[in-house]
């Protein structure tokens, strides 16, 4: 455990009945740092959250933020800020009541012209000035979802915390606002925690991301790191796009497809095993001694994406740039190689 | 077009027959109480009206009816509402059996409950209070089906426990998420039940004139014993008053934020 850590999560668990909800989950925030969890639905991400900010009890563990043991303070006297993922603005107060609504709790009442001052800030920061009169049914979901973190920011939480804020929002809106917390989370630098099953979202805005399974935490690391160099089986597997394809490992590296790369660490060290291999790493040429036929190609603008019939039958997807791509086209018989970097590889079956 | 003069005619007949149904007993309540009966009488005549200033045990049983419906009204308020929105907020196993508790007043008849609670009563006449107002205790367990319906349906209509969330992580105690967050949230449904509730107790009659307590409803039967005419006229007045009450209280909406009190 690093003693910079602004957040510790140590060892947290919470079982209902034999569902592991948390099973044993440690996790370091540094302070200003933006770490999102991600995993499938039940692998106890919102648990791990809602414990931090007071709203779940725990059957285990111990939560230390600012070097302060939070562990058994009750919700309300946490100072943390959180959005949700239903709306949660108060309907019978304003879009400026709303803000201001935490600041009037405070133990030395913030006085009135200092409260409207920084709701004016934050409204601002969110770009809801001209909506501070509004009521929540007047707003749309966006714009409601902005208020709710111009909220949550309004008591200065000591940690943001964010519950798929996001998930109820349309595409294009759900895009714009990730980059909008973002960039506001950088200008305040409030240590953030985002939970998300979307792992676009996930990759795009945090610093480091922490993939979650049943209750633990199985990889964290930095978006790039996580998606080139997985540690596990289902890490790789759960972000982004994998092909499986077989393959002979030994010393290291595995042969796969008439060519040798490097296995990553936590593959297995001997025998068959699956290389999961991510559509870009393949490398697909136009041949006509090739043993690989192209099913189906689908133009994505800077890139293609191939469907590729190989020689033992199966089927592979293959993302190439476009320029390659020319003379790809569907029944076209193709070379499919791996590029020269190192998969992860997992045993089969 | 054809079809839509069709349509407003229907329309427009059963919006007659809606307003006849509730304005010709009305009329007719007018008609009765301005009617002579007198001997030599002729014509129409507002006697039974001016009557009513008359009537010495009216104006006191108005007032403790009033009182005890404000005190009923209370008891929803401080009572009856937080422990709905305890019950579906912290509680939800509980929701079935309070639910359950809370409909038992409409299955026992009220003649039942007026025996079960006399000897209760007469305890109460003797070593607390021989005032009506001590009815506001019967009452508020008979509001129960009726006030705990609305605030129900109201609860389930709004992410309660998302705002109660919400509330807390900002640092509010438990008693200002109930009274400051949820309150006003479910306004609509507490007018709602509270209309009722002072609906039944301004027009119980069985339980008050068992117990021998001289509320507004049992003084009106007592002169409709004594004078029919006047009997109708109390009543007719009653009725365009709690009108003339429902026409203004909804247009007095938004001012202002109910109830932002702490009280722990």
């Amino acid at each position: 455990m690093s003693a910079s850590a602004y957040v510790q999560l140590v060892d947290l668990a919470k079982y209902f009945g034999k569902v592991k909800a948390l099973d044993g989950l440690s996790l370091d925030i540094a302070e200003g740092e933006l770490v999102a969890l991600l995993g499938p639905s039940g692998c106890g991400k919102t648990t791990a959250l809602r414990a931090l900010a007071g709203l779940q009890a725990l059957d285990r563990g111990q939560m230390i933020v600012d070097g302060k043991d939070v562990t058994y303070q009750s919700a309300n006297k946490r100072g943390m800020g959180m959005v949700f993922q239903a709306y949660s603005l108060f309907p019978h107060m304003t879009a400026r009541e709303n803000v201001e609504y935490g600041l009037t709790l405070r133990a030395n009442k913030t006085a009135g012209d200092k409260r409207k001052a920084r709701s004016a800030e934050l409204l601002e920061l969110v770009g809801l000035s001209t909506h501070a009169n509004h009521y929540p049914y007047q707003l749309s979901g966006g714009q409601q979802q902005r208020v709710a973190l111009a909220r949550a920011l309004a008591i200065s939480p000591k940690v943001l915390l964010l519950d798929e804020p996001l998930s109820a929002l349309d595409a294009k809106v759900r895009t714009q606002l990730r980059e909008e917390i973002r960039r506001i989370q950088v200008e305040l630098g409030t240590t953030t925690l985002f939970v998300t099953h979307d792992q676009e979202e996930a990759l795009s805005i945090a610093d480091r991301v922490g993939v979650m399974r049943n209750g633990r935490l199985e990889q964290i690391a930095a978006p790039a790191e996580l998606y080139d160099r997985p540690n596990t089986a289902f890490v790789a597997e759960f972000v982004g796009l994998t092909n499986p394809i077989p393959g002979k490992v030994s010393g290291g590296s595995i042969e796969v497809l008439g060519g040798i790369v490097k296995t990553l660490p936590g593959s297995i060290s001997l025998g068959s095993g699956l290389a999961l291999v991510r559509p870009e790493s393949l490398d697909v040429v136009a041949s006509n001694s090739g043993d690989a036929t192209v099913f189906s190609a689908s133009f994505l603008g800077a890139s293609c994406r191939l469907s590729v019939l190989l020689a033992d039958g199966s089927r592979v997807t293959a993302q190439v740039p476009s320029p390659d791509a020319v003379g790809l086209h569907a029944g076209a018989r193709v070379k499919v190689s791996l590029l020269d970097l190192p998969v992860f590889v997992k045993a089969v079956g | 077009m054809k079809q839509s003069i069709w349509v407003r005619l229907w329309r427009w007949t059963i919006i007659s027959f809606v307003a006849a149904y509730l304005l010709v007993p009305l009329y007719a309540m007018f008609d009765f109480s301005t009617k002579s009966f007198g001997l030599g009488d002729k014509g129409r005549n507002f006697r039974a009206w001016k009557m009513i200033t008359e009537q010495t045990d009216l104006w006191p049983a108005i007032t403790r009816s009033v009182i005890t419906a404000a005190i009923v009204m209370a008891l929803i308020i401080f009572l009856i509402v937080p422990t709905a929105i305890w019950v579906h907020l912290k509680l939800p196993a509980l929701r079935r059996p309070f639910e359950l508790l809370c409909l038992l007043p409409l299955a026992i008849p009220a003649i039942v409950i007026v025996v079960g609670i006399a000897p209760l009563y007469r305890w109460i006449s003797i070593n607390i209070s021989e005032s009506p107002i001590t009815l506001a205790g019967v009452y508020s367990m008979l509001i129960l089906p009726y006030t705990y319906r609305s605030l129900s349906a109201a609860l389930d209509a709004v992410d309660i426990h998302t705002l109660s969330e919400a509330a807390t992580t900002l640092g509010a105690s438990i008693s200002r998420v109930i009274f400051g967050i949820i309150m006003p949230t479910i306004k609509t449904g507490i007018v709602n039940g509270s209309f009722i509730a002072i609906a039944l107790v301004l027009g119980e009659y069985t339980i008050s004139n068992i117990l021998n307590f001289k509320t507004f409803q049992v003084v009106i039967a007592q002169i409709g014993r004594n004078s029919g005419t006047v009997a109708v006229a109390v009543s007719l007045a009653s009725l365009l008053f709690v009108i003339l009450l429902l026409l203004i209280i909804p247009t007095k909406k938004r001012q202002g934020t109910v109830l932002d009190v702490d009280i722990a």
